[in-house]
């Protein structure tokens, strides 16, 4: 069985990388929105923990930060979801197209 | 000693009466206003007088005649090694000389205007400005440093503007305020200059380390100061001379004292604390602190000096016989007799009697000035008219104002045994020791104080009767005749206080010796003057009128002042507006106006075309956001590397 190199994992990232980009920019659901970014996010972490692994594998920093990523993922998942809901109060909507008063 | 808070509070002591009628006259003590102030000021005066007793008479005293003390000094702001701003208290002999002085007649004033002043809208406000006034010139009068002095200085300056525009409702007063405050204000442009060139080269703001550093021949700054020259003439004289100009602005030295008459708009006796005590006498104050320097080092500036104080009291003698206005008069007596004060100044070396009998003068000046403004003022109150041809007869109805404005005439005149006579004999003594010209120039002026002061007295309190129609009531209250009585009495008598004693330039005593032979001529100058007028205007006649038509071009010339006003408006309007102001002005408009109003409008343009790319749309913005992104890293990693 082979086991997964570098070159593997950042090809995944990338992967993920891509896959939240094509659906934050084609997706009008914010929820999809909301999703495709924390792919995005995801792929950084594993970027983080792949570059950690192989180059250099006596220390923990790119661990550290793929923790506090999450952690502020969760928070920005709370906050995100929270402005969501009072988009729908007030638009009866959560298509991101809906929301464009703010604007010239 | 007084302690230095007790002196302090002489110039404190007023300042809180305008802080307090300042902020709650007209609600809390509008009834008590003028009392508070008053009272104030005369506790002011007690201190003053204590404090030169005090100081003459003990702690002043060294073994080589007065010393000056500095008793309190704060450092306010520091520029660097020794060069500071300080708040401060230095007491020479002139210093203490001044605050009794000060106190006095501005005390006298206070008291006359309780009376003066009764009924008036802004009763308050007009006692919150004279303590202000009395303040400022208290201060100037103990700086230990040459920039507190100039802070006291524009302070002076702030508060005769708000006096003499004192009826804001008057346009001529309110134009006369911006004159004097604008002229003065020019002249103290030169003034902060010379500051700055002598703090420059003494590198110190400090008065006794100043006159200490630029008097001594063996200091290096000195020797820069001297070594330096402009235009042929030495740093430092061009340093003392441009202090001079601010003296000169504010002591109503020709060319610049064309503020002192027309400042005859506000109350009378506001002109009677600007002309006796507080702000003519500031511009010899700051000659005569600065003596030494002037005397020591700076020859040529004090030359200057002398020629400027002969010419003025000459010019402003021959323009007050044509003026037909009380005030104006005094206003030109005023100018004469600060004239009389410089040159006395500027003939005088250091250590000699000139310095003396020029503080002389101004003691005994300020007294029958005061008294002779007071005594117009109870005259202006009872016909309610300034024009000496509304006046006449006056001496039935107003027997007292007659005899103290006599006492004051002939003070001023210069008859003995008054104040007068034994200030200015000192001071023709200097003049006839030192420059012989500057003599006879004083010589003619004092025939002509005698001639113009005795018309004015003969045209107001003889000649033909007042129109009774015009006049009203009394003589006037006690509290405008008490000052009257008591400055008549200084008047009479303020010339035999031996002076010499305690004021001098270096500190020891001068001997003011009076020689019978040398003041026969002054005298009879004096008596000459006095019979002319008397011949002209003691009855109604025509003879003043034919003498008038006689030397008309000069009578014209004189009774328009030699026209000097109105070669400062051709000066200002045409040269300094035409030939500056204006370009300035069209270059300030169409240029940098031009320049800011073109990166505005550009600006403005761009905006409006790049704003649609405010769209409000989310998925738009991410786009740019990621185009950014990627072309930085397209440039890091082909371009940059």
């Amino acid at each position: 069985m082979m086991t997964p190199g570098l070159y593997h994992l950042l090809f995944l990232s990338t992967a993920l990388f891509f896959i939240g980009v094509y659906g934050f920019f084609n997706r009008r659901n914010l929820i999809s929105l909301l999703m495709s970014v924390e792919l995005i996010l995801n792929s950084v972490n594993l970027n983080f923990v792949a570059f950690n692994k192989y180059v250099w594998p006596g220390r923990l920093d790119g661990l550290f930060f793929t923790i506090f990523i999450i952690a502020i993922a969760a928070a920005e998942a709370a906050v995100a979801i929270a402005i969501i809901i009072n988009l729908y109060h007030t638009h009866r909507s959560i298509d991101v197209e809906a929301a464009e008063e703010l604007k010239h | 000693m007084p302690s230095a808070f007790t002196i302090a509070l002489i110039p404190l002591l007023p300042l809180l009466g305008f802080v307090l009628l300042g902020c709650f006259g007209r609600q809390v003590f509008r009834k008590y206003s003028g009392i508070l102030a008053t009272t104030l000021l005369f506790g002011a005066t007690i201190i003053a007088c204590f404090t030169a007793y005090r100081y003459f008479f003990h702690e002043g005293s060294g073994d080589a005649g007065y010393e000056s003390l500095v008793p309190l000094k704060l450092t306010w702001l520091q520029f660097g090694e020794g060069l500071s701003i300080d708040m401060g208290i230095m007491l020479d002999p002139v210093a203490v000389m001044m605050l009794v002085v000060v106190t006095f007649v501005s005390l006298m004033v206070h008291i006359y205007s309780l009376s003066y002043m009764k009924g008036e809208e802004r009763f308050p406000t007009y006692f919150a400005f004279l303590s202000l006034f009395t303040f400022s010139m208290l201060g100037l009068v103990i700086s230990s440093n040459i920039f507190q002095l100039y802070i006291f200085w524009e302070l002076v300056g702030l508060s005769s503007f708000l006096l003499i525009g004192y009826h804001y409702d008057r346009p001529s007063a309110v134009a006369a305020s911006k004159k004097a405050f604008i002229v003065t204000r020019f002249a103290d442009l030169g003034f902060l200059v010379g500051i700055l060139v002598l703090s420059y080269f003494s590198n110190s703001l400090d008065f006794p380390t100043l006159i200490q550093r630029l008097t001594d021949p063996g200091s290096d700054e000195l020797k820069a100061a001297v070594s330096s020259s402009f235009l042929g003439v030495s740093a430092l004289t061009w340093g003392m001379l441009l202090v001079f100009m601010g003296g000169a602005g504010k002591s109503a030295m020709f060319p610049l004292h064309i503020w002192l008459p027309d400042a005859m708009e506000g109350p009378t006796p506001v002109s009677a604390l600007i002309h006796a005590a507080t702000m003519v006498v500031a511009g010899v104050f700051l000659v005569a602190r600065l003596f030494p320097v002037y005397a020591l080092s700076a020859g040529l500036a004090l030359d200057v000096v002398a020629v400027v104080g002969a010419v003025s009291a000459l010019l402003a003698a021959v323009i007050a016989c044509a003026q037909t206005d009380i005030k104006r008069v005094l206003a030109y007596s005023t100018m004469s007799q600060i004239g009389f004060m410089m040159f006395a100044l500027g003939v005088s070396g250091y250590g000699e009697s000139g310095y003396t009998a020029s503080q002389f003068h101004l003691f005994t000046h300020a007294l029958f000035k005061a008294l002779l403004f007071l005594g117009a003022g109870v005259v202006i109150h009872y016909v309610h008219s300034n024009e000496m041809r509304d006046m006449g007869g006056l001496r039935r109805q107003l027997p007292l104002t007659h005899v103290a404005f006599l006492i004051g005439c002939l003070a001023i005149a210069g008859i003995p045994p008054f104040a007068g006579f034994f200030s200015k004999e000192q001071i023709l003594e200097a003049a006839h020791q030192n420059n012989r010209a500057i003599y006879w120039t004083a010589l003619v002026t004092s025939g002509l104080t005698a001639f113009y002061m005795f018309r004015l007295y003969f045209s107001v309190f003889w000649n033909r009767p007042t129109h009774p129609g015009k006049t009203h009531g009394r003589e006037g209250s006690v509290a405008m005749l008490l000052p009257l009585v008591i400055l008549a009495t200084a008047a009479a008598t303020a010339g035999f206080i031996p002076f010499g004693e305690f004021v001098s330039s270096d500190g020891k005593p001068v001997d003011l010796h009076l020689q019978l032979s040398s003041a026969i001529l002054p005298v009879m100058a004096a008596l000459g003057g006095i019979s002319l007028a008397a011949w002209f205007f003691l009855r109604e006649n025509d003879r003043a009128a034919r003498a008038a038509f006689a030397v008309k071009g000069l009578y014209r010339l004189a009774r328009n002042k030699f026209y000097i006003d109105e070669i400062w408006l051709f000066l200002t309007r045409k040269i300094v507006f035409g030939l500056i102001g204006r370009p300035a002005a069209w270059f300030d408009k169409y240029v940098v106006d031009g320049l800011v109003n073109l990166t505005g409008n550009s600006t403005a343009l761009l905006s409006e075309k790049i704003k649609t790319l405010q769209s409000g749309r989310l998925q738009q913005y991410a786009l740019w956001f990621l185009a950014g992104a990627i072309g930085l890293v397209v440039l890091f990693i082909y371009v940059w590397k």
